[in-house]
């Protein structure tokens, strides 16, 4: 299992490079490095370091955060279809997002766009294990998770069409599917310490989650306190997914499918596949950041749209598996 | 070399604008009269025709005509009533000739010339030599000819003071999206006639396409001109405040407005305040 971690830090350190490189500038590797971290006159720090260091940061953050929250949400509800873009917390987070922004909230104080969302997510979270709850239903969750994501949906797009700004409508595309284009610094100071402090929360349930595994009242007798699990859980994947998509949109699939490449490697245990999920989802955000930035290089391709097409034969995938097993 | 050419872009300007001045006539007798009730149902030709049409002759101009932001006839624009480009109540208002701009949605265009009525669509003028030319041709359509050489004689005069052969620098356009115009557009042009060249032109940017915000700020321009915030927020326009845009050029917060829409004796109010 350390290889395991080694591997993962190694892909996620190069990609993390690669990514700064990645761009239409066409900036040779070292000088852009040499820019980046000593600086100096001209446009080419500028770009290294107000243009392409925070895309990267928000990618390794972003993506470590839906990968962690993804195995958490799925070693709670004991379900691998539980994933915060696919039941709607992300959307959610999105509507609360979209509002802050169409009221002028954050116009008032930056700080209301994170706040926003988060409330957003909290909500979707909260609802979805309410009604779903540790038992692993698979039914309850996907019905839930879809009635969430339709009216977050919903309400985005509504919201973005009564704005009286004629570039919003065309907005929800990136509400619903997620981008990391022009992003600045400004972004990251807004959504990092949010999503540690989440992170830390969700750390915390490694233990819990690993006895819950054993079923809730063997998890009990080990001492696991259920309400705390859950509003760690809770607030946990609200720190982390709220902020995460007021700056980078809703992109779905990686709490999926990282979590599940990941599982077979850490032996099925929960607080091992967290820090796991983690690397493996930064890294996914990652090479598809670098992707769309490869493929379609001048029509900021949203990130949603490579997630989606690495995820949902995998997601076929498990409701296949589900449907004749009855249960993953 | 300069001068040469601009002088051959002259004498060819004079040659599309005697072409046009010939050909409007005869469009105007082959219509009979001059039309009495004229609709115009876009917000460029609303302007060139409230310009140049006779008292009561233009019943009709376009909503946006009376939007501060977009239209600087919007005083003028209250005078009339206005039309939202649907073809029932444009028919309605029993027009003679109805004016539409290129963009029209086909479907009305359609419809209005199936039920009998006279539709002209003209194109944008993305140019000095087309908005000459879109002046003698609405001079043409509404029989005001002596109005629209008036209109022409000072709209040359103007250019005159307001062109610029100093050489103020590079400049770049940036609007919400991260768009950026070429000199094919109006925008490039207003740019060029104000004594600037276009950090598009050096990129190979001839018409409105995207420009990656790194390409901009490697491209480093003495001036930047930005597109126009509407109210309420957008992420397109969130661009504009990037912290990368306010590095490289810091000074300079020039924005696009309404004079920059149309191509109409109006853009020399934008070239004047980019001197």
């Amino acid at each position: 299992m350390k290889r395991l971690f080694a591997a993962l830090a190694l892909l996620v350190a190069a990609l993390f490079a690669i990514s700064l490189m990645t761009g239409p500038a066409g900036i040779g590797a070292l000088d852009g490095l040499r820019a980046l971290i000593l600086g100096g006159d001209g446009p080419m720090p500028i770009v290294m370091r107000e243009i392409r260091l925070p895309r990267a940061l928000l990618g390794l953050a972003v993506g470590a955060g839906l990968g962690l929250t993804g195995a958490a949400m799925q070693g709670y509800l004991r379900n691998p279809l539980a994933e915060p873009g696919l039941i709607g917390v992300s959307g959610m987070a999105a509507l609360g997002a979209v509002i802050a922004i169409q009221t002028g909230l954050s116009l008032g104080t930056a700080l209301a766009l994170p706040a926003t969302a988060l409330a957003g997510a909290a909500i979707g979270v909260g609802l979805l294990v309410a009604l779903a709850g540790p038992r692993g239903g698979s039914v309850t969750l996907i019905l839930a998770g879809i009635a969430i994501s339709a009216l977050a949906g919903a309400g985005t797009a509504l919201v973005l069409n009564l704005s009286p700004n004629p570039y919003a409508a065309n907005e929800i595309v990136f509400w619903l599917m997620g981008s990391l284009a022009d992003r600045s610094m400004v972004h990251v100071w807004l959504a990092l310490p949010p999503m540690l402090l989440g992170a830390a929360l969700i750390w915390t349930t490694g233990r819990g989650l690993d006895a819950l595994t054993l079923g809730e009242s063997a998890a009990s007798a080990m001492g696991v306190s259920a309400t705390g699990l859950r509003w760690r859980l809770i607030v946990g994947v609200a720190l982390i997914v709220g902020p995460a998509t007021a700056v980078a949109g809703a992109i779905g699939f990686v709490g999926l499918v990282v979590p599940h490449i990941l599982r077979p490697w850490v032996a099925a245990r929960p607080s091992a596949l967290l820090p796991a999920s983690a690397l493996g989802g930064a890294a996914l955000l990652l090479a598809a950041d670098i992707a769309v930035r490869l493929i379609l290089p001048e029509r900021d391709l949203k990130l949603g749209v490579l997630t989606a097409l690495v995820g949902a034969p995998l997601f076929l995938h498990l409701i296949w598996k589900t449907r004749s097993g009855g249960r993953v | 070399m300069r001068a040469f050419v601009r002088r051959s872009d002259r004498i060819l300007r004079w040659l599309a604008a005697a072409l046009i001045a010939a050909a409007g006539p005869a469009i105007a007798s082959s219509a009979g009269a001059a039309p009495q009730r004229v609709v115009s149902m876009n917000l460029c030709t609303d302007q060139i025709a409230m310009l140049l049409a006779a008292p009561g002759q233009l019943v009709s101009v376009s909503d946006l005509a009376r939007d501060p932001r977009m239209s600087p006839m919007a005083d003028r624009a209250q005078d009339y009533p206005i039309n939202h480009g649907r073809a029932e109540e444009i028919y309605l208002m029993r027009p003679d000739l109805v004016i539409a701009g290129q963009y029209a949605s086909g479907p009305t265009v359609a419809m209005l010339r199936r039920l009998g009525v006279r539709v002209e669509v003209l194109p944008p003028a993305e140019d000095i030599d087309a908005i000459r030319a879109e002046i003698i041709r609405m001079g043409g359509l509404l029989g005001r000819e002596d109005k629209a050489a008036q209109v022409l004689a000072r709209f040359d005069r103007g250019l005159t003071l307001a062109e610029s052969n100093a050489d103020r620098g590079r400049a770049a356009i940036y609007y919400a999206n991260g768009y950026t115009s070429g000199r094919d557009t109006l925008a490039g042009t207003i740019l060029t006639a104000a004594g600037y060249r276009n950090v598009a032109d050096d990129l190979g940017i001839t018409d409105t396409r995207s420009l990656p915000l790194e390409m901009l700020v490697m491209a480093r321009p003495d001036r930047l001109i930005t597109g126009a915030k509407w109210p309420g927020q957008s992420r397109g326009e969130a661009i504009l405040d990037h912290p990368a845009l306010a590095r490289i050029a810091p000074e300079t917060a020039e924005v696009t407005d309404r004079d920059w829409v149309c191509g109409t004796p109006f853009v020399l109010r934008a070239i004047e305040a980019l001197k």
